[in-house]
């Protein structure tokens, strides 16, 4: 067998079925079970699908890259655990198609700034970081304060996540616009609907500070505010059952 | 490929492939090269024992190791409170009280406490906690909510208007958007207020606007306008400006009624990292924390006010 190779390597076709065959092994046996295995993704308390201001953020958060810079990992290691907070687990980006992880350690970690700043501070930070941080090195987003929300493809979008496996249920989609509308007045009676749907853990508030209007700034606050705020921590144990790797 | 051609001139065996004449050398991996690869596979394989490495289907196998990196960093943490040591627990014990008074457990308290707050508080206080338009300053000893130590704890926990049920809670209307008072009412009070922290101001303007102070504005900022630290009102008599200190920015406050949010840190820090923290914002503010006086000579602590526009 191993005097023939020869005839393996002489044949294209063959040489390909081979490759093929050798590293479909290591996918199969890596990165297969880990679709099927139960606790990959760990049992928590409090994660929710995004609403759809939330989720309206997260798409504008996508679109000017702020992962690029920041990251939403916080790794099980003491001096980020010191100064971010609790770990991040596999399940608090369960609904994140894709995921916002990053890579780039540029900017401070994200993973829990959910209620870490007011939002009067977010909207400063947004327009100007120099204004409060003077040492930073983020570029401006004072765009955000004057332009509106476009919503209109919000009820498809959350359509499509549906079937990649986040649980908007019918009665979601079809309320989002009212739902997202509900979440950035505080005075909203749609607020009660709202968290109905979506559970008590939403907040609903002026996150721009413009009752008049629904702006970007609305919408990617909502979603800073709520980033790492979901999971019961009091209720996760490193310990127990699967949660230990 | 039983007999197999030697190269005469190098003495190494060929491929049996010829290119015009031309034939390759099928000379053998370097020995090191191969040694070390042999090794890799070796380790691999222990690896593989003694660390967690194969899925399974319902797991995964632990190796012998048990190692985890959850439960490491549980363990590391563990070991970074007893690195702290005896002044760390002393912190959790002790009241705010004896950590100032004591000079060893105090320098502790603002080493830990200057690292705490240039995590947290920096980004809206300042580095030096001079604070900006909008954040209080925290170097001077004039106080919204208090500035004893149990105040200053208390307001750290819970925070300011944060949705925390013990929160400071108060909210200043917004007088000129709201339509409370006409716009002319609203550019008269602001005279008043000019003229009540001790500046020149439009006479005419200023006694137009002293029945609606006193009806308005009273309740909370006193007849003096002196302010009151139980329903966060500022002294509007001294130099200190959450808002800006000019007509344009009081003018603004009287309008919208601005009320800021400091978020609630009792459940993002534990006790000792709070008690550290008050410590440290009190020893800088300079530490009477008594309720601030017609016009306070501290007003201008450090370098860093930002908000006392001159």
């Amino acid at each position: 067998m191993w005097l023939n190779h020869g005839k393996l390597e002489r044949h294209s076709l063959l040489l390909i079925l081979g490759i093929v065959i050798v590293i479909s092994i290591g996918g199969l046996v890596e990165i297969a079970p880990l679709f099927f295995i139960e606790n990959t993704i760990e049992k928590v308390d409090g994660m929710r699908p995004y609403t759809p201001l939330e989720l309206a953020g997260r798409d504008i958060y996508v679109r000017e890259g702020c992962y690029l810079c920041h990251s939403q990992m916080i790794r099980p290691l003491k001096d980020e655990v010191e100064r971010y907070g609790h770990y991040s687990l596999a399940a608090e980006s369960m609904y994140d198609h894709p995921f916002q992880w990053g890579s780039k350690r540029l900017g401070p970690d994200l993973s829990r700034v959910g209620g870490k700043y007011s939002d009067s501070w977010h909207r400063d930070h947004l327009i100007n970081p120099r204004s409060v941080v003077p040492e930073s090195i983020m570029p401006p987003y004072a765009f955000m304060a004057n332009r509106p929300l476009d919503y209109h493809a919000i009820q498809a979008k959350m359509s499509v996540l549906k079937i990649e496996g986040v649980p908007y249920t019918d009665d979601m989609i079809a309320n989002a616009k009212a739902d997202l509308e509900a979440q950035a007045d505080p005075f909203s009676a749609g607020g009660t609907k709202l968290k109905a749907r979506y559970g008590a853990n939403v907040v609903q508030r002026d996150f721009h500070g413009e009752p008049t209007k629904i702006t970007e700034m609305d919408a990617l606050v909502a979603y800073l505010q709520m980033l790492g705020t979901l999971v019961d921590f009091s209720k996760y144990h490193p310990e127990r059952g699967g949660n230990s790797r | 490929m039983a007999q197999r051609e030697k190269d005469q001139h190098s003495g190494t065996e060929t491929t049996g492939h010829e290119w015009d004449g031309i034939k390759e050398l099928d000379t053998p991996l370097p020995r090191w090269w191969l040694i070390i690869w042999y090794a890799t596979i070796v380790i691999a394989v222990v690896y593989w024992i003694l660390m967690p490495a194969w899925p399974t289907l319902n797991g995964y196998t632990h190796g012998i190791l048990h190692a985890s990196d959850r439960m490491q960093v549980e363990k590391d943490l563990a070991a970074l409170k007893a690195q702290r040591g005896r002044q760390g627990v002393i912190l959790q014990q002790a009241s705010l009280e004896e950590i100032e008074k004591d000079p060893n457990l105090q320098a502790y308290a603002m080493a830990a406490g200057q690292a705490i707050f240039g995590d947290n508080c920096a980004p809206c206080h300042g580095a030096g906690g001079g604070g900006g338009k909008g954040y209080a300053n925290l170097r001077d000893d004039i106080w919204l909510w208090g500035g004893s130590l149990d105040q200053i704890r208390q307001t750290i926990t819970h925070g300011v208007r944060s949705g925390d049920p013990e929160a400071h809670v108060s909210q200043m209307p917004s007088f000129g958007r709201d339509g409370l008072l006409k716009p002319n009412e609203v550019d008269d009070l602001t005279e008043y207020v000019v003229a009540l922290s001790h500046r020149k101001a439009d006479a005419a303007a200023v006694a137009r606007a002293a029945p609606i102070f006193s009806q308005q504005c009273a309740a909370c900022h006193g007849p003096q306008g002196m302010g009151n630290q139980l329903v966060g009102a500022p002294n509007l008599t001294d130099t200190d400006w959450l808002y800006g200190s000019d007509r344009q920015s009081i003018h603004d406050q009287i309008w919208f009624g601005r009320g800021g949010v400091m978020p609630a840190w009792g459940k993002r820090l534990d006790e000792a990292s709070i008690k550290a923290v008050t410590v440290y914002v009190h020893v800088n503010s300079g530490g009477s924390g008594q309720p601030s006086g017609p016009l306070p000579t501290t007003a201008v602590a450090s370098p860093m006010s930002s908000n006392v526009t001159p």
